[in-house]
């Protein structure tokens, strides 16, 4: 006798392409915004290769300063500014979703976070670039 | 007994270093990698940076502002090579080269920050 099931598939796996996420705009956002972290890696290392080159002394940092100012550098940086700042916009923009927040049973206005987390970001970027330029 | 998962404290580091990277880094990065080197704006000198690099206060902001987003670019990155590239066999590899890869920065950091 034949077994119907047999000739129906154990589990369904679909082969999904490698670019799937080139396939829509909301995908490869999404996908932007995941590969924004290398560029978070990225202005570690720089930082770090920037304290070691204060610490080798100020001919070695004069060295460093005339590194970034090569045209590899300068583009990396710039494209790296660019998804740093794509990381810092989405991760506001999601805190609401991620913290809901009800104050007298009603949730909050999605505005009502994110607001304040972009006001922190602006306040803080000015204290660090007024206690680096300061007098 | 089920083993326990790590998981959340893996997206706690996450979470924070999330912050720490958006609320930090694009000034940082806009100072110190164009606008000082650029001469956009008159950024400090080589006397004044190592005095504030020195400062006990300054060591913590740049742990911090080292280690956790290294934590971020790990569970970040880790699920995108999951997810994008589809290579979930990979996981075990995977995995120590992005924690392996946070920690030993972390360490880095904390070695150039100590020395100074």
């Amino acid at each position: 006798m034949i077994n119907p099931t047999e000739y129906l598939p154990k589990s369904y796996h679909p082969r999904v392409s490698t670019y799937w996420w080139l396939t829509r705009w909301v995908y490869l956002k999404f996908i932007l915004r995941e590969a924004s972290s290398v560029f978070v890696a990225w202005t570690v290392i720089l930082t770090l290769l920037q304290i070691r080159a204060l610490a080798a002394g100020p001919a070695r940092y004069a060295e460093f300063q005339d590194w970034l100012r090569s045209p590899l550098l300068l583009v990396l940086n710039a494209v790296s500014l660019f998804f740093v700042v794509f990381h810092a916009v989405t991760w506001f923009n999601l805190a609401p979703k991620a913290m809901v927040v009800r104050v007298g049973g009603r949730r909050l206005p999605n505005l009502a976070i994110s607001a304040p987390n972009f006001a922190a970001w602006a306040v803080l970027s000015a204290a660090i670039a007024w206690i680096l330029m300061r007098g | 007994m089920s083993k326990r998962s790590n998981e959340p404290f893996l997206w706690l580091l996450f979470s924070a270093g999330g912050v720490v990277s958006a609320l930090l880094m694009p000034i940082h990065l806009l100072l110190f990698a164009l606008a000082f080197p650029l001469g956009w704006l008159d950024g400090p000198g080589y006397e004044k940076l190592l005095v504030l690099l020195r400062h006990p206060m300054t060591r913590v902001y740049l742990l911090v502002l080292c280690s956790l987003p290294l934590f971020h670019w790990a569970h970040r990155f880790r699920f995108t090579l999951y997810d994008g590239l589809q290579i979930k066999h990979l996981s075990e590899f995977i995995n120590v080269f992005c924690y392996g890869g946070a920690t030993v920065g972390t360490v880095v950091a904390a070695c150039l920050l100590w020395s100074i």
